[in-house]
């Protein structure tokens, strides 16, 4: 049984990943446009009393995109794609098929419990692992199901090499793990102080320059594990099964790959160059992150030169331009952290807005763009359902890609201008700005990126529109397409 | 090799953990022992000052203000002296932050007073016109957690040997002799600079809103750190 005809797969729980990626999204980024517009207008802050704030909110954004939208997106992918390299149905072995709904339920109860301790303001306080710990065990649990899961279809998968993207979900796997597991070591309060005050409170195993230290190597990494390895898994099997041409090359894919693995662990320190951390890992960060620049280019050119000789589908077919242009944000992001993490640049642009505007080209342009293709590919194919419509999906397209220019181009002036004026000195070599000066200067930024943001989310509205039609009311499929997804 | 470990997914698995663990334990293990170590005179927190703490991580104030000076003469004139390792040994977490929306604070005690954080939080407005920071009036009727620090201070206490006294003990007990005998006066010391009676009257009759804790807090950070 060595082609997928006549291979039935069980798609049970792509479907459930794939209306749970849309719900995330829209409730993601919804925060997201919410706090973008408290920057600019801050009376907004008071809608929900102590809930509404931009710093009880930001965080809840960023989890739910990362934790909601993202991973819902990956694991939809995964187990998707992961049944049809492997050539073997989830539906074969009852355990998996009990497991993966262990996996999905434990998924709803964390996400929920998540939602509501954020808002609370129970927090660990570490970027992107903000969650406190019983639901750090929690998350633990759900990511040691998913390993069981996939290694269990590793083991009684029928081809025996292991495609490209599985290469990647292994590493998402492994990555992650280490990096939460090491960054989120933390003592319960309670149990430590004979019973005493709350029973979610806990204390970081490491302080001050260690936990930092610790946490960017986790905060980088999560880019690296969830942000980056994943997607890349993700565009390795789609674009390839929607466009019909082979990968470019081999080579590159295996270079790209261990390079990737190799190099990326040392980057973490760019977060904190002019910090207090020992000046040789400072160092040794900034050399890494500009090396990184060979791998993450050597994904995104092997992606690229996969059209070769099919690029007028990218006139014909909008899930080709989302990926596509997902990896030309791909390259620009891996170009633009570079730059960032070179000392002298980084002295400007570090705790500015060309950060978040840099951390925007990469979530908008590449992970939200292949996600978008990604879900497109699979609804289809999942509820055998022709796309409700073409021209909503490429409306969307189109208007996204503004949406980004206009949220990295008022970042990076907004970023590189506030870096500026708080370092200016008049001829006498007095600081020229009050700290106030350099906030009220960005006004008309942060209402252009508030801007760019609702544009994107109106962009997502479409999309969830799209998709539900089709999940629902599309035409019916009669036979599996082949390649390019039928779209009305 | 490759096409081999395609084929076998526990090796493959293995090697590519190898390969990204490799990092980690080069860049974090040489210096994690010296790193650790407190500058001369370091006091660890108070217990109302690490309930501040928790004020401060709750409303998430990091998401805006950081607490990292760096080695610039820009940011020293601004901030007072760049900041030193040894001043965050008992910071569990690190509150560094990670961008400035607002302006760094690890030396804020050094140049804001009781009265102005009293201001500042009830309406930023009120002493920076085009703040565009929101106000934080709950932590005014928020009570804050003491029990919770008093734990954390055991915690760290017993088992990263922080060097707090003998009262800092487990159970009961013990914290509710430290709360009135430490904690309710210290309250009070911060009290003392603020305008609003009705905080005033609330730390009088044992309770202890949020906005107290976090100026204590605050208050800290800086010179007072070694003093």
């Amino acid at each position: 049984m060595q082609s997928n005809a006549g291979m039935e797969y069980d798609y049970s729980i792509v479907k459930l990943f794939l209306w749970t990626t849309v719900i995330f999204g829209i409730v993601g980024m919804l925060i997201g446009v919410l706090i973008a517009a408290q920057l600019a207008y801050p009376e907004l802050n008071y809608l929900l009393g102590e809930y509404g704030t931009f710093s009880r909110l930001r965080p809840l954004h960023t989890n739910v995109v990362i934790y909601g939208f993202t991973l819902s997106a990956i694991w939809a992918s995964f187990y998707y794609s992961g049944q049809r390299v492997l050539k073997v149905s989830i539906a074969e072995s009852k355990f998996l098929s009990i497991l993966i709904k262990v996996h999905f339920g434990l998924y709803i109860i964390a996400a929920a419990a998540m939602v509501v301790t954020l808002l609370m303001g129970i927090t660990a306080s570490k970027e992107y692992a903000q969650m406190e710990w019983p639901l750090d065990i929690v998350i633990v649990l759900i990511w040691v199901i998913w390993g069981v899961a996939m290694f269990g279809l590793i083991g009684i998968r029928r081809e025996k090499t292991l495609y490209i993207s599985m290469w990647y979900y292994i590493a998402c796997f492994l990555g992650v793990a280490m990096l939460y597991l090491f960054n989120n070591m933390a003592l319960p309060t309670y149990f430590f102080s004979g019973g005493l005050g709350n029973i979610m409170h806990s204390v970081s195993m490491y302080s001050g320059t260690n936990d930092a230290m610790v946490q960017w190597w986790w905060g980088h990494n999560a880019v690296a594990f969830v942000f980056t390895v994943p997607i890349i898994a993700m565009i390795y099997y789609f674009l390839p099964k929607e466009s019909g041409q082979a990968i470019y090359s081999y080579k590159l894919s295996l270079l790209s790959f261990w390079g990737l693995m190799f190099v990326y662990l040392w980057a973490g320190g760019h977060h904190l160059l002019w910090s207090t951390v020992p000046d040789w890992v400072q160092t040794m960060s900034s050399v890494f992150s500009i090396i990184l620049i060979l791998p993450s280019w050597g994904s995104a050119i092997n992606m690229l030169l996969t059209m070769k000789g099919g690029w007028n589908q990218l006139t014909e077919n909008p899930i080709i331009k989302l990926m596509v242009l997902a990896s030309t944000f791909y390259m620009l992001a891996t170009l633009e952290g570079p730059i960032q993490a070179v000392k002298s640049v980084n002295a400007i642009a570090h705790f500015t807005d060309w950060i978040p505007g840099h951390v925007h080209d990469g979530t908008l342009g590449w992970v939200a763009f292949m996600a978008f293709a990604a879900v497109m590919h699979m609804a289809p194919r999942v509820f055998k359902r022709e796309i409700y419509s073409k021209s909503l999906l490429d409306a969307q397209f189109w208007l996204q890609t503004v949406a980004i220019v206009l949220y990295f181009a008022s970042m990076w002036i907004a970023g590189i201008t506030q870096g500026m004026m708080w370092r200016a000195v008049d001829e006498y070599g007095n600081l020229m700005y009050s700290f106030i000066d350099t906030v009220s200067v960005l006004h008309p930024y942060y209402v252009i990126r508030a801007l760019g943001g609702f544009l994107y989310f109106v962009g997502m509205l479409m999309f969830a529109y799209n998709f539900y039609k089709t999940a629902t009311s599309g035409r019916k499929l009669e036979t599996e397409p082949q390649f390019r997804s039928p779209m009305a | 090799m490759f096409h081999w470990l395609e084929k076998n997914p526990f090796f493959f698995a293995v090697v590519v953990f190898l390969v990204i663990a490799f990092a980690g334990v080069v860049t974090i293990l040489p210096n994690f022992s010296e790193a650790s170590q407190p500058i001369k005179g370091l006091k660890p927190y108070t217990v109302l000052e690490l309930a501040g703490k928790e004020v401060y991580k709750k409303d998430n104030c990091l998401s805006c203000h950081s607490q990292l000076i760096r080695p610039f003469k820009s940011e020293t004139d601004r901030y007072g002296q760049y900041s030193l390792s040894g001043e965050y040994a008992y910071d569990r977490p690190f509150l560094w932050g990670s961008k400035r929306t607002g302006p760094d604070l690890h030396r804020v005690g050094n140049y804001r007073t009781t009265d102005w954080h009293e201001n500042h939080m009830w309406d930023p407005k009120s002493v920076v016109p085009d703040s565009i920071m929101p106000a934080y009036k709950h932590q005014y009727t928020n009570m804050a957690d003491i029990e919770t620090a008093y734990a954390e201070a055991v915690t760290v206490k017993n088992i990263f040997k922080t060097p707090y006294g003998p009262e800092i003990a487990e159970g009961k007990a013990a914290f509710e002799k430290h709360f009135k005998d430490v904690v309710l006066p210290e309250a009070k010391m911060i009290t003392a600079g603020m305008k609003k009676a009705d905080i005033k009257a609330m730390v009088d009759s044992g309770e202890i809103p949020e906005i107290v804790a976090i100026i204590a807090y605050m208050n800290r950070l800086g010179n007072k750190r070694t003093q």
